[in-house]
């Protein structure tokens, strides 16, 4: 990314728009964030919906660990984020069933970064021809680092998480509506709850990549809670956070072009702030004829 | 500079004594796990520790911007948790998540704030060139983060926040146990919240120039949880709280310097390994008084310990 190109896209928005599309870091980088940025919104709402958007904060501590003890193996940091995801997904799902105390999983995941941090330290001292961007790399991610192989395995992965999510959104939108009523009716709540969290746990392990371990949550909370409050119904708003946390890429990632001293997580980030924001300001105007409607179905969540 | 560990305990201590930045780390250590003992015994009695993390995270982009801009990373700490906490304290109550159980939209509004908050303090790190191995720093903590100037400034906070909460203790106290009946009585509970706020976001900020703004849970949340388990009597628990909490910035300090791992890692090993064994030993006691209870008179309900 050169101060030229940017310049270039200061003398005509479309010629810089052109400009921009024909790097293929940038190509990489929007079909990828797409992908992922698509999975995160649909999951994301399922998250905020179900009140669990601290499980995408312990899964963003438990990436970062994953990944540096995969570099510290001598691994691929995928195959340790991942593994270590998932398998916290599933011990998420126990735990929640046995019902721990907050500040159980407070220090318990303090602890897990704790270990994060020891294995960047054990990697950043032991062998010399390591690469020293690493730690950044996982903590906040890499959008314009992604190569080609990168991009297709986002895609692959985002693809299948997305039509498992699909899969199983009916039941689980059932059980996270009214879970008595859904287990009644013979809908596995507790698989179906341990699922979620499992392909939360990959979908954060995708993520990390794109916008790193600490950031994700932020574009797992903030396209979801921004389309929940834009309505109050369920597969409208589906979708609406998935095409919410995908603008947020392509603005974000489009930013960062024409700003180089802009880290491009930075600028997703708050762009899915600031709609947000602007999602919470309009829901405020028109809140009080809304408010008899929404109030109780978000109780029961 | 490469000490080496011997057996002799006692001259591994004046080894360490030698080195001035040891004697501020252990001093500034200190007076942060005094106040992160206090507070976070109020904090946790008040299942405010979500907003406790929170205000840490906030830290961050404040610690970023003040290195940034070539000031000491310790005003950073402290100007962004406490206008942090400030803006917490003002926000409407039903807006405000309490504990991280507080789920619902709110608690995704907190997300966001925190990941924006990271967001903006890697573009600090990033504006601040040549800054990336302080970044390691600033989020996982280091023995030689306090200088002995910033130890005068950290001092003085810390005397503010004890003199402050032992000035509100009695009605916080109150309005954290029984919010309604305090209210009812003519206590102020949302000044004294928002006071308490503002205390914990000085707490926050110092714990934060110890264990780095992701690992504040380590000092402001395992101490006096272990102390929960310990005692339920105020007094006695504020004080095993600040000891353990000491205990375990000493020995975490220690073991960071005759190691080459960083002192967040030791510190929050510790403690967490602290909080499980006065989880056990709560859980071995209560089995204990239950065994007792069954064999001396069947059928009464069993008191919790």
């Amino acid at each position: 990314m050169t101060i030229v190109d940017g310049r270039a896209s200061a003398s005509g928005p479309l010629t810089g728009f052109a400009n921009m599309l024909g790097h293929p870091f940038i190509t990489h980088a929007l079909v990828a964030g797409t992908a992922v940025a698509v999975v995160c919104g649909l999951v994301g709402y399922f998250l905020v919906l179900r009140g669990q958007v601290f499980a995408g904060d312990a899964q963003g501590h438990i990436a970062y660990t994953g990944a540096m003890a995969a570099l510290v193996a001598g691994l691929d940091p995928r195959v340790g984020l991942f593994a270590a995801t998932i398998v916290a997904g599933v011990a998420l799902g126990v735990i929640n069933r046995r019902g721990a105390d907050d500040v159980v999983i407070g220090s318990f995941f303090s602890w897990i970064l704790g270990l994060g941090a020891l294995f960047l330290t054990y990697y950043t001292t032991h062998g010399s021809g390591n690469n020293g961007t690493a730690n950044v790399n996982v903590l906040f991610g890499s959008i314009f680092g992604i190569n080609d192989q990168a991009r297709a395995v986002a895609v692959a992965v985002a693809a299948g998480l997305g039509v498992v999510l699909i899969v199983i959104a009916r039941p689980l939108l059932f059980a996270t509506i009214d879970p008595a009523v859904a287990q009644a009716a013979g809908v596995p709540t507790r698989l179906l709850s341990t699922l979620f969290l499992a392909v939360v746990g990959a979908t954060v392990a995708e993520a990390t990549q794109i916008i790193g371990a600490l950031v994700v949550l932020g574009l797992l909370a903030a396209p979801a809670a921004a389309a929940a409050r834009l309505t109050t119904r369920p597969w409208p708003g589906f979708w609406l956070s998935a095409v919410l946390a995908t603008a947020a890429i392509w603005i974000g990632v489009t930013i960062a072009y024409a700003v180089p001293a802009a880290p491009a997580t930075f600028t997703i980030m708050s762009t899915a702030a600031t709609i947000y924001l602007i999602a919470a300001a309009i829901s405020a105007r028109g809140r009080q004829p809304r408010l008899a409607l929404a109030a109780p179905q978000r109780r029961k969540a | 500079m490469n000490p080496q560990l011997t057996w002799n305990l006692i001259t591994d201590v004046q080894q360490m004594w030698a080195y001035p930045f040891m004697v501020s780390a252990l001093r500034a250590g200190t007076v942060v796990a005094v106040v992160a003992g206090v507070v976070g015994w109020v904090m946790v009695l008040r299942k405010e520790s979500f907003a406790g993390h929170t205000l840490a995270v906030v830290g961050f982009p404040g610690a970023a911007a003040a290195a940034w801009l070539g000031v000491a990373t310790g005003y950073g700490y402290f100007a962004a948790c406490i206008g942090a906490a400030a803006v917490i304290a003002l926000l409407p109550a039903p807006s405000r998540a309490g504990g991280l159980g507080g789920f619902s939209d709110e608690s995704a509004g907190i997300g966001t704030i925190q990941a924006l908050a990271l967001a903006t303090g890697f573009l600090f790190v990033s504006l601040y060139h040549g800054f990336l191995s302080g970044l390691t720093s600033l989020l996982f903590g280091t023995i030689a983060g306090v200088s002995s100037q910033q130890l005068h400034v950290l001092l003085i906070a810390a005397l503010l926040c004890l003199i402050v909460l032992a000035a509100i203790g009695r009605p916080l106290l109150w309005a954290s146990i029984d919010p309604d009946a305090a209210a009812a009585n003519g206590v102020p509970t949302r000044l004294v919240a928002g006071l308490f706020l503002l205390v914990l976001g000085v707490a926050a900020a110092g714990a934060s120039q110890i264990t780095g703004s992701l690992l504040v849970f380590a000092l402001l949340v395992a101490p006096p949880a272990a102390a929960f388990h310990l005692t339920a009597r105020p007094a006695m628990g504020i004080a095993i709280s600040v000891l353990i909490a000491v205990a375990v910035t000493w020995v975490g300090i220690g073991c960071a310097f005759y190691s080459p791992y960083p002192i967040g890692f030791w510190v929050s090993s510790f403690a967490f390994g602290i909080y499980l064994l006065a989880a056990g030993y709560r859980a071995s006691v209560e089995r204990t008084l239950r065994r007792i209870d069954r064999r001396h008179s069947p059928g009464r309900p069993v008191v919790a310990a």
